[in-house]
């Protein structure tokens, strides 16, 4: 059984729910909802590649890379501001996090 | 089942697998550490379809800095986590269900899904002896340049806002200044003070 654009699609979906049904696991530490933001956007990376090598277009990939590099700059932001809030605050629960009254 | 399945399905697996630890495991490290796991399997993937550039890629940024990024803070906060993970079967239904969901209609969407008129004649497998690398770097350096500085200056702002945001002078701490030490002439670092005799200062 040759391995098609399906299977790649497939585990792509299941790592994209895996990252959502994180998000609302894990409602009070903010770190691990990072680490689920991380998951969803892999799993749009493979989506991204899976499709660029089997309609042959090279496009895919490097807007996959791109993906990459925001998903980098937005990691590094938010583990900083995260470093702060805690420096500010004590604590990194969601539920404390109401400043802004959002 | 050829080789190549085989490896799909245990890349697959093990990503898929790690991927469900990263959000229930107790310990945030663990959590991290089964990130990792996740990212070399995905890499693995990307290798198996045939883009080793974006699997290399994908180690060297995220398992070497962005994973290591998560570690460090994870390590770097004292929290209590246990107390954090209170309240954490209260949001099961309904994230089991909104997770239920969402599977459900991915499913539907690559179940019903199909290569549209124009698109499957244009779908080509490029059979090509250019590596995976030089095609990316034919396109990236060319159509896509722009982008790419874009790309380049979002790094750069990110690694800028980090250390604005992280940065902090603690107050009362003495510091060797340079340009300080220079300025000081003889004036104003000696005062001449006339002692009389048998009184002191």
């Amino acid at each position: 059984m040759a391995i098609g654009l399906g299977h790649y699609l497939t585990v792509a979906a299941i790592l994209f729910t895996l990252g959502t049904l994180g998000i609302f696991l894990n409602r009070k530490n903010v770190i691990v909802i990072l680490m689920s933001v991380e998951l969803i956007l892999l799993a749009v990376n493979i989506n991204l590649v899976a499709f660029s090598v089997f309609l042959g277009n090279i496009t895919g990939q490097i807007f996959a890379l791109f993906v990459l590099t925001v998903a980098a700059a937005e990691a590094a932001i938010g583990l900083a501001i995260l470093v702060v809030f805690y420096r500010n605050r004590g604590s990194i629960a969601v539920e404390d996090i109401n400043t802004m009254k959002g | 089942m050829s080789l190549a399945a085989l490896f799909f399905y245990l890349f697959a697996g093990v990503a898929v697998a790690s991927a469900f630890m990263v959000i229930a495991s107790r310990n945030p490290v663990h959590s991290v550490l089964f990130l990792i796991l996740t990212f070399v399997n995905a890499s693995g993937l990307f290798i198996l379809i045939g883009a080793e550039f974006l699997a290399m890629l994908l180690v060297v940024v995220y398992v070497g800095a962005v994973a290591v990024l998560f570690l460090f803070v994870v390590m770097m906060l004292d929290v209590d986590f246990v107390e954090l993970r209170q309240g954490f079967l209260q949001y099961l239904p309904v994230g089991v269900l909104v997770g239920l969901v969402f599977l459900a209609e991915l499913v539907l969407v690559f179940g019903s899904w199909s290569f549209g008129e124009g698109v499957t004649g244009a779908v080509a497998t490029v059979v090509s002896d250019v590596p995976n690398t030089v095609q990316i770097g034919r396109v990236l350096y060319t159509e896509y340049v722009y982008f790419f500085q874009a790309a380049g200056l979002i790094l750069l702002v990110a690694m800028i806002g980090a250390i604005v945001l992280t940065l902090r002078h603690k107050e009362n701490v003495k510091r060797q200044s340079i340009p300080v030490q220079n300025a000081r002439t003889k004036a104003t670092a000696m005062d001449v003070v006339k002692v009389p005799s048998g009184k002191g200062l």
